[in-house]
């Protein structure tokens, strides 16, 4: 082991033994944090805790990324396989600029993360000083906290309170900005004890009994109910609790992307996926529910539609941790605060047992519209051009629904949302509330540290891998086992789909060339093939799973396939079309 | 819903960058912030803003709601004007001179309720304490006289049915001691620290 520069300043002056630097004392925080990995990228204003941290490898693993914002994917991707948080490390300036679309996505889509930036030295801010930014303000915005350390004295302090805040109650990306001279300053480290209470925050609101039996009551009275669920059920681990409370309720439950593998895909109360992409009857029966059940999730204008045609007869139990969602976009009649580990319990114990035959059998009955006007079609496609509903129904079958999924943003996202099947919880990794392009190549790397004994499989397309493409070298470099394949429709195929559809076809700056993908990942050190042919699928993935490292696997699908069921842009959700005639 | 004017009443920890965290609150719904006053409050270490917006009740509420989520927000209200008691304090100065021959002072301190802070030879500043619409009235009756300068305060207001705000703030801070706010110690101080 190599014994950094710090280390040997420590031996050679025996009398400042107790003292440590602060670099050292965020790497000492981080490990009593349990943290086991850092994705990062170093640069001059956040040298010291490199240097820090060269001695510290055995002890924490640090994977070098090829871009800042493919850190914080990754530490976004690992946070949403594991239940943890994620940590990043960048540099100042341009390091913590790249950020910021990380910091956003984690901000909207609730993912627990701590950002440890460098800083310029605390006497050079606010003098325009070599790669300063004003981080703290450039992140108030997308952060759920943040701060910056001038002294050394404050890192276990706030270093503690970061993981506490990004990690409770709605969790949320935190920025610690670490001026150089914190870093570099030697003092007394008295340990780090873990923060467990911060007298302005309140993770959990306090639960109102009154409003769980309101709820209970609604419930049970109710003849046509349903339950719409997003991803408070995965952050607050509540899978069981929601499980048990689906089983005794009888409730039909629809996900949003955000909710989807909470429950298992085929799950006798599922009944498929909400939204502008999602399944017919869940949007369609939004609208003729009599109780709507609002679980961990925040109505979403992708989720809604129209909101002045949005569920208004019914009435609304909106169940969330975070009060200010509550009627922040659908009035509720019933507010459940709290967190839904706990709430959920409560409300199972006293909602009758019951079951809804006739209200059940409308679902089936669209499903069987939807089934046989659009999925029977996307996974048994008559015509010779490939679909990429085929490839992931294949592929579910190959990895017998237990793979991770982590998809960009698109066509092939909703797609994959679709036409995946999860048995597993913290299946589905994607990019939700922020539509962030190049999201899954990095965040699929991040989501193999976090659940390294499950399949990963990035499925991108091909506007989105050129994003972030680069972090092919991070693949490259440490080899997490990731496999992606990439849905080549050689168009950026959403706003395609939408100039064709609302902008009479004019395509405009959509046709994105693409290239050479298996050379690029050739060039990469990584085994890729590319296929067109329907014969080509099963052999390929099964290929491309069998394959003992990472894997890039292109697939040539129709130019111009559109996804549908579609809720079009200011319709209601009872207005979802099946396909392209029904929209004029 | 009508807009109307609202006084938010935020406590919050004394934290440099919070003032920012809330603005922008506001800001990221083009929401114009007509007075924001903020101070420490009774307890030093909890400072309490009182912002004013012309807003319907459904934003106001939703907006206070998410300044509440601030971690370092302790709790936020929202009143109207009926709800509160409020004042603004406006500072005049005037030139002495004209002032002493042309205006009767004593009927500006009976009418306006006006005060004299500070009398100089060159110049004279009053002050007055009251609605916006009664300090507005002094910069007419001042003005044909040389007003100089004229300053407004930020509005303070004190909720009408507060009960126990005062009482709950100490016994908080008595069981949960606030700490002390970091500053940046190293600005201006470049020749005594080690740089690269």
């Amino acid at each position: 082991m190599s014994t950094s520069v710090l280390d040997k300043q420590i031996l050679d002056t025996p009398q400042t033994i107790t003292q440590i630097s602060g670099s050292e004392a965020v790497l000492k925080c981080l490990i009593d944090e349990k943290v086991e990995v850092i994705f990062g990228y170093p640069g001059g204003a956040i040298m010291p805790i490199y240097d820090a941290l060269y001695g510290y490898g055995n002890q924490l693993e640090h994977i070098l990324v090829r871009h800042e914002q493919g850190a914080i994917h990754a530490a976004q991707g690992f946070a949403r396989a594991s239940g943890k948080v994620g940590v990043v490390f960048a540099t100042s300036g341009p390091g913590a600029t790249n950020l910021v679309t990380g910091l956003a996505d984690a901000m909207i889509d609730s993912t627990p993360l701590v950002c440890i930036t460098g800083q310029v030295f605390a006497h050079l801010l606010g003098t325009d000083a070599f790669q300063e930014t004003d981080v703290i303000n450039i992140t108030a915005p997308i952060t759920k906290w943040n701060y910056q350390i001038t002294d050394a004295n404050e890192i276990a302090t706030v270093l503690a309170k970061a993981f506490y805040i990004a990690g409770t109650g709605r969790p949320g990306p935190v920025v610690i900005d670490i001026t150089k001279n914190a870093q570099v300053q030697k003092f007394d480290f008295t340990g780090y004890t873990k923060c467990k209470h911060i007298r302005s925050y309140r993770p959990k609101p306090i639960i109102r009994k009154e409003y769980v039996e309101a709820a209970a009551e609604l419930i049970n009275n109710a003849e046509k109910p349903l339950v719409i669920f997003g991803q408070g059920i995965l952050l607050g681990k509540a899978e069981k609790e929601f499980d048990a409370f689906l089983i005794k309720s009888g409730l039909p439950a629809a996900w949003t992307i955000m909710g989807m593998s909470a429950i298992p895909t085929d799950h006798p109360n599922g009944v498929g996926m909400l939204g502008m992409h999602g399944n017919y009857g869940p949007n369609v029966l939004t609208n003729e529910c009599d109780v709507l059940i609002a679980i961990g999730m925040r109505f979403d204008d992708r989720v809604t539609g129209r909101l002045d045609k949005y569920a208004k007869q019914a009435k609304v139990i909106h169940l969330d941790i975070d009060p200010s969602e509550i009627d922040k976009n659908v009035k509720t009649t019933v507010p459940v605060w709290g967190d839904c580990k706990e709430t959920l319990p409560m409300l199972t114990e006293l909602i009758n047992k019951k079951s809804y035959p006739a209200w059940r059998a409308k679902f089936d009955e669209f499903a069987k519209q939807e089934e046989s006007k659009v999925i029977y079609h996307e996974i048994h496609p008559t015509s010779n051009t490939l679909t990429m509903g085929e490839v992931i129904h294949q592929l579910n079958v190959l990895t017998e629904n237990k793979a991770i999924y982590v998809t960009d943003v698109g066509q092939h996202q909703m797609v994959t949302c679709r036409y995946a099947q999860y048995t597993d919880s913290k299946s589905n990794i994607t990019s939700g509330g922020l539509g962030t392009m190049g999201f899954a190549l990095p965040a699929a790397i991040g989501a193999k540290y976090g659940a390294p004994d499950r399949e990963v499989i990035a499925i991108i397309g091909d506007g989105g891998v050129q994003m972030t493409i680069q972090e092919l070298g991070t693949i490259m470099q440490f080899k997490p086992n990731v496999k992606i394949i990439i849905l080549n429709n050689n168009f950026l195929g959403m706003v395609r789909q939408w100039q064709e559809l609302f902008h009479e076809h004019r395509y405009s700056f959509v046709d994105i060339q693409s290239p050479d993908y298996v050379k690029v990942a050739d060039g990469y050190g990584i085994k890729g093939k590319s296929i067109s042919k329907r014969e080509d699928i099963l052999p390929a993935l099964k290929e491309m799973l069998a394959h003992p490292a990472s894997y890039l696997l292109e697939v040539i699908v129709g130019k111009e396939n559109n996804v549908f069921p579609m809720v079009p842009q200011g319709r209601g959700v009872a207005e979802v079309v099946l396909c392209k005639e029904e929209l004029l | 819903m009508q807009k109307q004017e609202f006084n938010l009443t935020v406590y919050t920890e004394n934290q440099v960058g919070l003032l920012s965290r809330i603005a922008i609150i506001f800001s990221r719904r083009k929401i114009n912030i007509e007075s924001l006053n903020t101070s420490p409050s009774e307890i030093d270490s909890v400072h309490r803003f009182n912002i004013v917006i012309t807003e319907t009740e459904e934003v106001v509420r939703k907006v206070c709601r998410q300044i509440e989520k601030q971690v370092d927000v302790l709790k936020a209200y929202y009143n109207t004007n009926d709800e509160v008691v409020w004042q603004e304090l406006a500072l005049y100065k005037v030139p002495t001179e004209v002032i002493a021959q042309e205006v009767k002072v004593e009927r500006l301190l009976s009418q306006y309720g006006a005060r004299v802070v500070v009398i100089r030879k060159d110049y004279t500043v009053f002050s007055v304490t009251g609605h916006h619409e009664e300090t507005d009235k002094m910069i007419k009756v001042l003005e044909p006289y040389g007003l100089i300068e004229f300053v407004r305060s930020a509005r303070v207001a004190i909720i009408k049915s507060s009960e126990g705000f005062h009482r709950k703030l100490k016994q908080f801070e008595y069981f949960e001691p606030g700490s002390e706010t970091a500053e940046n110690e190293y600005l201006g101080q470049n020749e005594k620290v080690f740089s690269m």
